[in-house]
């Protein structure tokens, strides 16, 4: 069964299309990553996944539950890291943490157990009892992956989560979420195509809405005759792929 | 369960904010004994403290709402919000995680309010508990204000609608600082139609001991409050759905 299931879905805003009939399949425990530039739709499409926003039309599958129907089962195993930090600012790392494992029903035994383990991945102990609010970005945004990372999700919304991390700190969460890979099924929207090639197992490319294409990075760098995923990109959202 | 985690939540960024304490509390107290002290030099019987110690716990209440419209506006802003609602957690939580925190806190601000105006030389009797008990309403009010701006302002706007504007209004327009018959006019009518110089009146009463002349004032709080709280989840699922 796929993870993810996207059939013909399609957003529209009064007159502007922000996805149009998208279409594709992710597999259980594959890491696929989103590229397009600004306004692409990728935003959309994940809102549309996780149940923010309703689709205009069309449907998407998560574990075989849709979108339309389903919202209440779907929150209860998808996770997703915001491109804003999205921590509360007057909790501690360790409340912050607590109040995501408290809404998605944890029991207080699991809770503990599961702090001290993603504290421990996320090299968060330093700052534990420290105000979130307080917090330089870099660590704020670890606490933030950390919030999505807690409820053990089966699968996981990552909306450009090296943005704004030092060198070190986005090769720990590389690792991290190559460590996820196979377990947690992972949809990832990037600018970074450094980030896309080493962490994706599929890339699919988003221009105005649409699916321009979906295949492993390999592949598309071959389809343009380029060994640069980078290169290969803008020529395909150019439209100059041969 | 999962509202009450939220609420509690909610109830932590609220106390540890330490203008919420001073405004909540502090500034208040300091408008009691500013009056008392006017009062005490220039007597006007709308300062004698039965008459001002209920108006001063029906104004503190205004900054519920301001308050709760900044948290609110504050976590839809840095996304917060957005992050809960891929959560299990479902649009009631939302509305009452925000609004159960404000209700401690508002009673809390009364039995203050009414302590420090007992030791200015306020009766110590038994409707006084009864005075405090019908905050209860009040706050619904005030905190429904608070939901609904929060639902449709930036924390910003919400800063400036709420903190300045709403206070200053629901300050003017409920016969706290000056009876608004001295106005009269198009400004008391305005006035009646309003809440903000019932809950007064209200709390006055109970605080007389008057309890029949307090159930209409109560009749148009609870109305209020009844409206603007319909209001406020209207607005609130409006832009949970407009994500």
């Amino acid at each position: 069964m796929y993870a993810i299931t996207v059939n013909a879905l399609t957003k529209r805003y009064r007159d502007v299309t922000a996805v149009n009939h998208l279409s594709l399949c992710v597999e259980e425990g594959e890491l696929l990553s989103l590229l397009g530039i600004n306004g692409a739709g990728k935003s959309t499409t994940v809102k549309m996944l996780s149940c923010l926003t309703s689709p205009t039309s069309g449907d998407a599958f998560l574990l075989g539950k849709s979108i339309l129907r389903d919202a209440d089962a779907i929150k209860s195993f998808i996770a997703v890291s915001p491109q804003e930090t999205a921590v509360a600012p007057g909790l501690s790392v360790r409340e912050n943490l607590e109040l995501m494992c408290g809404v998605n029903g944890l029991s207080k035994q699991a809770r503990n157990a599961r702090i001290e383990e993603i504290t421990s991945n996320l090299r968060l102990e330093s700052v534990l009892h420290r105000r979130a609010g307080k917090l330089s970005g870099g660590w704020q945004r670890r606490l933030s992956i950390a919030m999505a990372l807690i409820s053990d999700p089966k699968i996981l919304f990552l909306d450009e989560p090296t943005l704004g991390l030092d060198v070190i700190a986005r090769s720990e969460l590389w690792a991290l979420i190559r460590s996820l890979k196979g377990k947690t099924t992972i949809l990832l929207t990037t600018h970074n195509m450094e980030e896309a090639e080493a962490l994706s197992d599929r890339i699919a490319i988003m221009k105005d809405g649409e699916l321009l294409l979906c295949d492993r990075a390999e592949e598309i760098k071959r389809s343009v005759g380029t060994d640069r995923l980078e290169e290969a990109f803008v020529r395909i959202v150019k439209g100059e792929r041969s | 369960m999962r509202m009450l985690i939220f609420a509690k939540r909610n109830a932590k960024e609220l106390l540890r904010d330490p203008l919420t304490v001073a405004f909540g509390l502090g500034f208040p107290l300091v408008l009691l004994l500013l009056l008392s002290a006017i009062q005490a030099n220039i007597p006007v019987p709308l300062f004698e403290i039965k008459q001002l110690s209920p108006g001063i716990a029906v104004f503190g209440l205004s900054f519920m709402t301001l308050f709760s419209a900044t948290l609110i506006a504050k976590d839809r802003g840095s996304l917060l919000l957005q992050r809960l609602y891929t959560t299990p957690l479902r649009p009631l939580d939302f509305i009452l995680g925000y609004t159960l925190p404000i209700l401690p806190f508002s009673l809390a601000q009364s039995v203050i309010c009414y302590a420090v105006a007992f030791l200015l030389g306020l009766e110590v009797t038994l409707n006084c508990l009864l005075a405090i008990l019908f905050i209860l309403p009040v706050s619904l009010l005030y905190i429904a204000l608070g939901l609904l701006f929060g639902s449709i302002l930036t924390d910003k706007q919400a800063g400036g609608v709420c903190g300045a504007l709403l206070t200053n209004l629901s300050a003017w327009l409920s016969g706290i600082w000056f009876d608004l018959e001295l106005v009269g006019g198009a400004f008391q009518r305005i006035a009646n139609l309003l809440p903000f110089v019932h809950a007064v009146e209200m709390e006055r009463a109970v605080l007389g001991g008057d309890l029949r002349g307090a159930m209409p004032h109560l009749l148009w709080v609870l109305g209020y409050a009844v409206l603007l709280l319909a209001l406020a989840v209207v607005l609130f699922l409006r832009q949970m759905r407009r994500q």
